[in-house]
């Protein structure tokens, strides 16, 4: 009677206490298993970051470098192309100041680099991954076009900065990596400042 | 009706769930005193299913090429978070596998357990059993370290022995005219899919065949001949909560010594990981010494005990085969040791020694002594079959009891 | 009673062979490694670069994780690249670069024979007794290309790297069945120093051949501890259901 109401609980408190204690040994077991799915040495070795020299890129040339699988597009820009960019009317622009889009602390400027004449961007297009032509040339795609990127995949474009324009399908500017520079020439891909 | 009542009762409505509960697990009745050998059949399940779950983890970093396999393996072992853990937890895994597998149908030979209405259960049994012993020989290769490599050579080159279509034979299964990237990935593929999908399948079958007879125990009674009145064998309790409480005990032991293993000596001296296989496949070039790992080596010793290369292949092969006829060749009409007679006991542990020393000796380099001990535990371990028929008749068995002890 | 002393028998070969080591019939000297000793490690590490990269790969490993994992790090964790590419990275690249020799296959095939095999697993391949006994055991042998030979691998077409350091060896010629090795020119470093210097090589291509054994070890105790505790709790429970057995 008594003794047999006890049992029931004590019963109960055992086999509670093995299902927590083996669900913390579950919880512990899956740890190898899903941190096997982190990258791996080998996979950190290759997203190292890349490094460039910059003083080998002509004025207005733009070279593309991998890092981490994606291109990287670098260009020289030349005063014509800063005034271009600078003088891009905000109303044309989907986000001028790069509120939405993804850039470092660094390159949130009005020409979104460190170096005013070198631009580091992300070749993809922000809407579904194409890579952008670059179409420095005025009147290079229609009469009012003054520079810039294009997308060939659904016609988004680009100014000199990577700022997208409204009308496009692409919601934001081109996104700019992680970037410093050592020394006057050598620009290192994947680390911030 | 309260929601989990709900639940259930809509999935009743469309799939025998509680009924499966019931038949297999809560109202499963078995005999109440299974001890220490009966742990193994449930340590066996959890490790095919440990096998399973790092097998596909192994897979994601694995690459089945001659090439890149081994690389592939101390990519694993170094560069992949916890990768180590996966590699080791794998290798210890198919040793256990065999360590469980072994005293599980040691304990049908101590109790009968193969004899009517069971022999399915052991026929069953006996063809998961080949599955295992192909899947850890597809798999040894998958590392492609030299003992992976010479190992298949020399199995795969036994098949030569086959009369007539023997060199064909052998060229099929290698898919090349030696064995290479090409075995491998084949090998890989029955390794990874097909042996365990029938492996599962066959384990199913297994236990559904079990159920449907019942478990057998330690006094070989058939505890369903004395039922009460609500049709419960009187010597029977129900599956779940005692078996499961019991098997959890078992388990955490086994993980114990599982784990002991994994983190402190996961080659085991050599016997688990073999030193050789540390270096990788070269066809040049011969290892000092080839030998399968250790669950193979008591029928690769009766292999090389024979002179004669087709008739060792084929000693070796009844060596495995004969397991199937035990449920006839035993004539006794006493299933468990207990209540046997002498005769069965010392063949069985002649037996048991003989298949020890075998195990050795194939592990050991080939002597004219060591081949003489072979073919003399050859002879023990073929005797314990062929003679059954005449000492099991002849045995003066004792009196079983009606009730369980 | 008997299947419990057959049980008790098969474990007792199990275990009383775990010892066994690949070498065979060869009398190996015992290295005592300890993959603890980052010192050693490091000093290992040390000794191998400046010896032995030129013709031995650790294909394996990469200097940024080994660097991590002997310990060449500054007291917040992070690693001292400077050291480790000053002092062991002697063909420049990167520090997430694997360790390559700059020999390649074909010149090793020709100046060697057979070209200097990958390093990266040798310790568990020939195991650290070889290793350790093999790097003392070369003597002079004039009838060979380097003119040394080798005991623990006779016939090895591998010149004595270390000779500076051990100085050379000759077979001394008593009739005894042991074969004797006495110097015949002096190196830096006396037999205990020399000894000690092929402990810490060989201490590190332990590590090396399997890099997380810390580790390993490490979370060994953990799980077995947890395990230990949840086996009471487990058969606690085991126990309170099976009273309704009779």
């Amino acid at each position: 009677m008594n003794s047999y109401k006890m049992n029931l609980n004590r019963r109960k408190f055992l086999t509670n206490t093995t299902a927590a204690v083996g669900g913390i040994g579950m919880a512990f077991a899956s740890v190898p298993f899903i941190g096997s799915w982190l990258p791996s040495a080998k996979a950190k070795a290759l997203g190292a970051p890349v490094e460039v020299d910059v003083s080998q890129i002509q004025e207005g040339q733009k070279i593309t470098v991998a890092w981490r699988g994606q291109p990287i597009f670098i260009i020289n820009r030349t005063q014509e192309h800063l005034n271009v960019a600078r003088s891009t009317s905000n109303e044309q622009l989907r986000d001028p100041n790069s509120n939405e889009s993804l850039q470092p602390e660094y390159a949130r400027n009005d020409v979104r680099s460190i170096r005013e004449n070198i631009l580091v961007l992300i070749g993809l297009c922000t809407h579904l991954g194409c890579v952008p032509l670059y179409k420095p040339k005025m009147g290079e795609l229609d009469s009012s076009w003054r520079g810039g990127f294009f997308c060939p995949c659904h016609g988004s474009k680009f100014d000199f900065s990577g700022r997208v324009f409204k009308g496009v399908p692409a919601p934001t500017n081109l996104s700019v990596p992680p970037h410093k520079y050592v020394g006057s020439n050598r620009l290192i891909i994947g680390e911030g400042a | 009706m309260d929601k989990e009542n709900a639940l259930k009762s809509w999935v009743d409505k469309r799939f025998p769930l509680t009924e499966l509960w019931n038949d297999h697990v809560a109202k499963y009745y078995a005999p109440k005193n299974l001890n220490f050998w009966y742990y193994f059949g449930a340590l066996s399940m959890v490790v095919l299913v440990l096998q399973i779950i790092t097998g596909i983890w192994l897979t994601m970093n694995y690459n089945p090429s001659a090439e890149g396999a081994f690389d592939s393996i101390e990519y694993i072992m170094r560069d992949v978070p916890f990768g180590w853990l996966l590699r080791y937890m794998h290798s210890t895994g198919a040793s256990f596998f065999f360590i469980v597998v072994y005293l599980h149908m040691f304990r049908a030979m101590l109790y009968g357990s193969y004899k009517k209405p069971r022999e399915l259960v052991w026929i069953i049994g006996l063809l998961i059993y080949l599955c295992l012993m192909m899947e850890a020989f597809f798999g040894y290769l998958l590392p492609w370290g030299q003992m992976s490599f010479w190992g298949a050579k020399v199995i795969t080159s036994l098949f030569g022995a086959v009369p007539f279509i023997g060199d064909w034979l052998m060229e099929i299964i290698r898919g090349d005219f030696n064995v290479s990237g090409v075995t491998l990935n084949r090998f890989f593929a029955l390794h990874v899919v097909a042996i365990p999908l029938i492996l599962l399948g066959l384990v199913v079958v297994h236990i559904i065949s079990l159920h449907e007879v019942g478990s057998n125990n330690p006094d070989g009674i058939e505890i369903k001949k004395l039922k009460d009145e609500n049709g419960i064998p009187k010597d029977g309790i129900a599956f779940h909560p005692y078996y499961t409480s019991k098997d959890a005990v078992g388990l955490v032991v086994f993980l114990i010594l599982f784990s002991t293993v994994i983190f402190y000596y996961p080659t085991m001296g050599g016997y688990f990981l073999e030193a050789p296989n540390f270096d990788p496949a070269n066809a040049l070039v011969t290892p000092e010494h080839i030998a399968p790992v250790w669950y193979f080596t008591p029928f690769y010793a009766i292999l090389r005990a024979v002179p004669d290369k087709l008739a060792g292949v084929l000693a070796m092969g009844v060596a495995v085969v004969i397991f199937f006829f035990l449920p006839w060749l035993d004539r006794s009409n006493v299933k468990s040791i207990r209540y046997r007679g002498p005769f069965y006991r010392m063949f069985l542990t002649l037996f048991v020694i003989s298949f020890v020393i075998l195990g050795w000796l194939g592990m050991e380099v080939p002597t004219p002594e060591k081949t003489l001990l072979a073919q003399i535990c050859s002879f023990i371990y073929f005797s314990f079959f062929f003679l059954m028929p005449i000492y099991t008749t002849l045995d003066k068995n004792k009196t079983v009891p009606k009730r369980l002890t | 009673m008997l299947k419990k002393n057959i049980l008790i028998f098969l474990f007792s070969i199990l275990f009383s062979n775990i010892a066994i080591s690949s070498g065979g019939h060869l009398n190996l000297d015992k290295a005592n490694v300890n993959v603890k000793d980052y010192a050693s490690l490091q000093r290992g590490a040390k000794i191998y670069m400046t010896t032995c990269a030129t013709c031995h790969s650790l294909k394996y490993v990469r200097y940024k994780e080994m660097a991590q994992q002997i310990e060449m790090v500054d007291s917040s964790g992070d690693i001292l690249v400077d050291v480790v590419k000053d002092g062991l990275m002697y063909s420049g690249g990167k520090i997430t670069d694997t360790i390559l020799s700059a020999l390649s296959k074909d010149d090793g095939d020709k100046w060697f024979g057979k070209a200097p095999p990958d390093l990266s697993l040798v310790a568990r391949c020939r195991g650290v007794d070889w290793l350790y006994t093999y790097l003392r055991t070369f003597y002079k042998d004039d009838s060979k290309l380097w003119g040394v030979n080798n005991i623990t691998f006779p016939d090895v077409a591998m010149p004595h790297v270390l000779l500076n350091y051990q100085g050379l060896k000759g077979i001394s010629n008593d009739n005894s069945h042991h074969i004797n090795l006495k110097l015949v020119q002096q190196g830096s470093l006396n037999e205990k120093e020399f000894d000690l210097m092929v402990l810490d090589l060989v201490n590190f291509l332990s590590y090396v051949g399997e890099p997380h054994q810390v580790e390993r070890r490490q979370l060994g105790i953990f799980v077995i501890l947890f395990l230990s505790i949840f086996l009471v709790i487990v058969y606690l429970m085991k126990r309170e259901y099976w009273k309704d057995v009779k």
